[in-house]
């Protein structure tokens, strides 16, 4: 019984513990942008009314957006306005913050997940087919266009699909969103963004899965398995699959995390409106608040990733229970 | 950078035999290793002539990058202009040159910002562990949730963007990977039989770390830096691109392919040269960073 207890409390403690280690990033990251946005002398209520305002009217504005108050105050409300789910409001366009990111969110989102599609359907099977020939020349190959891959930003990707599948022959549209309101519209606009994405991260995916997979396949248990007379598919499916998944899982969420990041740039080479649009038109209007809001939703997702892949990690590999 | 490698060798090895009998392996033979290995060949090959581009830049390209010539405007490739011209009659190939300087100049910096932080950083945490090493690795967390692109827009919405705020932004995004690598290194050497033993002869932690650890983590810190160097070349594309670092009219590839985007349709070769020299050059990066990479690994399978 007492045993029992000490071995849950052993399971639960480093999570615990990795948990704190999180929410410890999560506060110390909205304590950088907060800081980097806000300790810069130069009025956000001067920027919005133009220079020819009187400094009656910006001290005004000031006051009614909260600014005159003390930083730690400003940054007490907006904290704890990000933990009701108060986002604020723009200082452009007067639109609550919240819904915006919302709206963003129903384009960058599908068309992550869609990229991740993408990359996993280029990167599996391109890793496997490398690793199983490894040494061939079709298994160099492989390795030689998935370095090409990984050296193609996600611009030129785009640009270049644009040109061939758009320009010169009219399959997909150009730019812009027409809204969910027609489904497969849509999605034909977010095929070729998706592809600009995918492409890439496919290519760097199927790196690792390739090293991983023939990893497994120089180990000792995968040899014993072959000497009992399976086949290398049998005996990887047996064997090796589990092992080799535990560093696919880390890139897969280190992918999704660079995926977002990715986004923001092809989001604007396709105009589409999402975070990226969002975090780019408020930057260039000076809409900081809105910055601050998305950037640290964006940070927060990158680190909630990190967290759920070292999480996954500890699921599939035993032999990390119990560690910190 | 043959010569400073030729001495290293892999974190994971213990005793080299080159350390019992005193002697450092040849560097005629790293040499032949480093041709033979396709990897770091052409990775070489590649990093040399854009090194080499863009110091020629610096005191000749066949036209000025800036030059405006209404008259020959979108003019394709011909003998006069190799690579033809863009839509203000710029001579796209040695636009295509002094922008090398920029991806040069940018990657050297936020490189050298993230290893002149990231390194000791990450050899404190290793060296002294404990309450130290947590709050290292706790700051490392806190920038990992800033890639090179959030950074950078974060930095634009402050301070305005402009060169420099790219250059912070990718170092600053770089830090915690060194920490990381360095400290992951360090540690393997630091619990070595040898260590052990120089702190039982009674050498001071700092030169232990200078004469046991660094030699023996700098190869892969080497190969990591080529690799980051490329994600860096990368990253700088995507934010001029998105006018957030370098502005026009100055040569960037980023902004070369800002303004190639009206020309889709009448001169795509415009998207098309500085996509080929961003891909290039990043390849190059990042085939000699696995090069370093494999040659280290070689040397600690001997």
């Amino acid at each position: 019984m007492n045993s029992t207890l000490r071995r849950a409390v052993g399971a639960v403690l480093p999570l615990l513990r990795r948990l704190m280690t999180m929410v410890v990033a999560l506060w110390g990251a909205s304590v950088l942008v907060f800081v980097v946005l806000n300790v810069l002398p130069g009025s956000p209520a001067q920027v919005i009314l133009g220079t020819q305002a009187t400094p009656q009217s910006v001290r005004q504005l000031t006051a009614q957006l909260g600014l005159n108050k003390p930083l730690l105050q400003q940054y007490v409300d907006w904290i704890g306005g990000l933990l009701r789910g108060n986002l604020g409001v723009s200082y452009i366009s007067h639109l609550g913050i919240g819904s915006q990111i919302a709206q963003a969110l129903s384009v960058t989102g599908p068309l992550v997940l869609l990229a991740l599609v993408i990359g996993l359907a280029i990167g599996l099977p391109l890793g496997f087919a490398g690793a199983l020939r490894n040494g061939r020349f079709s298994g160099s190959l492989i390795g030689g266009l998935s370095q090409i891959g990984m050296a193609v930003p996600s611009v030129v990707a785009g640009l270049l699909l644009i040109i061939v599948l758009t320009v010169k022959l009219h399959v997909f549209p150009t730019s812009g969103f027409p809204g969910w309101s027609d489904p497969l519209q849509a999605l034909r606009a977010l095929v070729l963004p998706a592809f600009s994405l995918g492409l890439v991260e496919g290519a760097i995916l199927s790196r690792y899965v390739r090293a991983s997979i023939l990893e497994q396949l120089r180990s000792d248990y995968l040899r014993t398995a072959r000497s009992k007379g399976l086949r290398v598919g049998q005996a990887l499916r047996r064997h090796g699959l589990r092992n080799a998944a535990i560093p696919l899982v880390t890139v897969l969420g280190l992918e999704l995390a660079s995926l977002v990041v990715g986004a923001i740039v092809v989001e604007n080479v396709f105009a589409l409106p999402g975070l990226g649009l969002l975090l780019l038109d408020s930057v260039n209007n000076r809409d900081l608040i809105t910055v601050q809001d998305t950037a640290m939703l964006v940070a927060s997702t990158v680190l909630v990733l990190n967290l759920l892949v070292d999480l996954s990690y500890r699921l599939l590999d035993p032999r990390l229970k119990g560690t910190a | 950078m043959s010569d400073a490698t030729a001495h290293q060798r892999g974190p994971g090895v213990l005793v080299d035999e080159s350390d019992l009998n005193g002697a450092r392996s040849d560097p005629k033979q790293t040499w032949r290793r480093w041709l033979r290995n396709p990897n770091s060949l052409i990775g070489g090959v590649i990093v040399v002539l854009v090194v080499a581009s863009a110091l020629v830049s610096l005191v000749w390209t066949p036209y000025s990058p800036l030059a405006v010539d209404p008259a020959h405007a979108l003019g394709g490739p011909s003998l006069r202009h190799l690579l033809g011209t863009d839509e203000y009659g710029r001579d796209v190939f040695s636009r295509l040159m002094a922008s090398s300087q920029i991806a040069l100049f940018v990657g050297a910096l936020s490189v050298l910002i993230a290893t002149v932080i990231g390194i000791p950083a990450g050899l404190l945490a290793a060296q002294r562990g404990g309450a130290t090493g947590q709050v290292v690795l706790r700051l490392a967390d806190i920038l990992y949730g800033f890639p090179a692109l959030l950074a950078a827009i974060v930095l634009a919405a402050a301070f305005g963007a402009s060169k420099s705020t790219v250059v912070l932004a990718i170092g600053i995004s770089y830090i915690p990977v060194f920490i990381r690598v360095t400290r992951s290194n360090a540690l393997v050497v630091l619990n070595s039989e040898y260590v052990l033993a120089a702190r039982a002869y009674g050498r001071r932690p700092l030169a232990i770390l200078r004469r046991h650890v660094v030699p023996n983590i700098a190869t892969t810190i080497i190969a990591q830096m080529s690799l980051l160097f490329s994600l860096a070349v990368l990253a700088e594309a995507a934010l001029d691109f998105l006018g957030l670092g370098t502005a026009a009219p100055a040569a960037s590839w980023g902004t070369m392919l800002q303004s190639s985007q009206d020309y889709l349709g009448n001169d795509p070769l415009l998207t098309v040269w500085p996509s080929l020299a961003i891909v290039v050059c990043v390849l190059g990066f990042s085939l000699l960073g696995d090069g370093i990479g494999e040659l280290r690994d070689a040397r600690s399978r001997r």
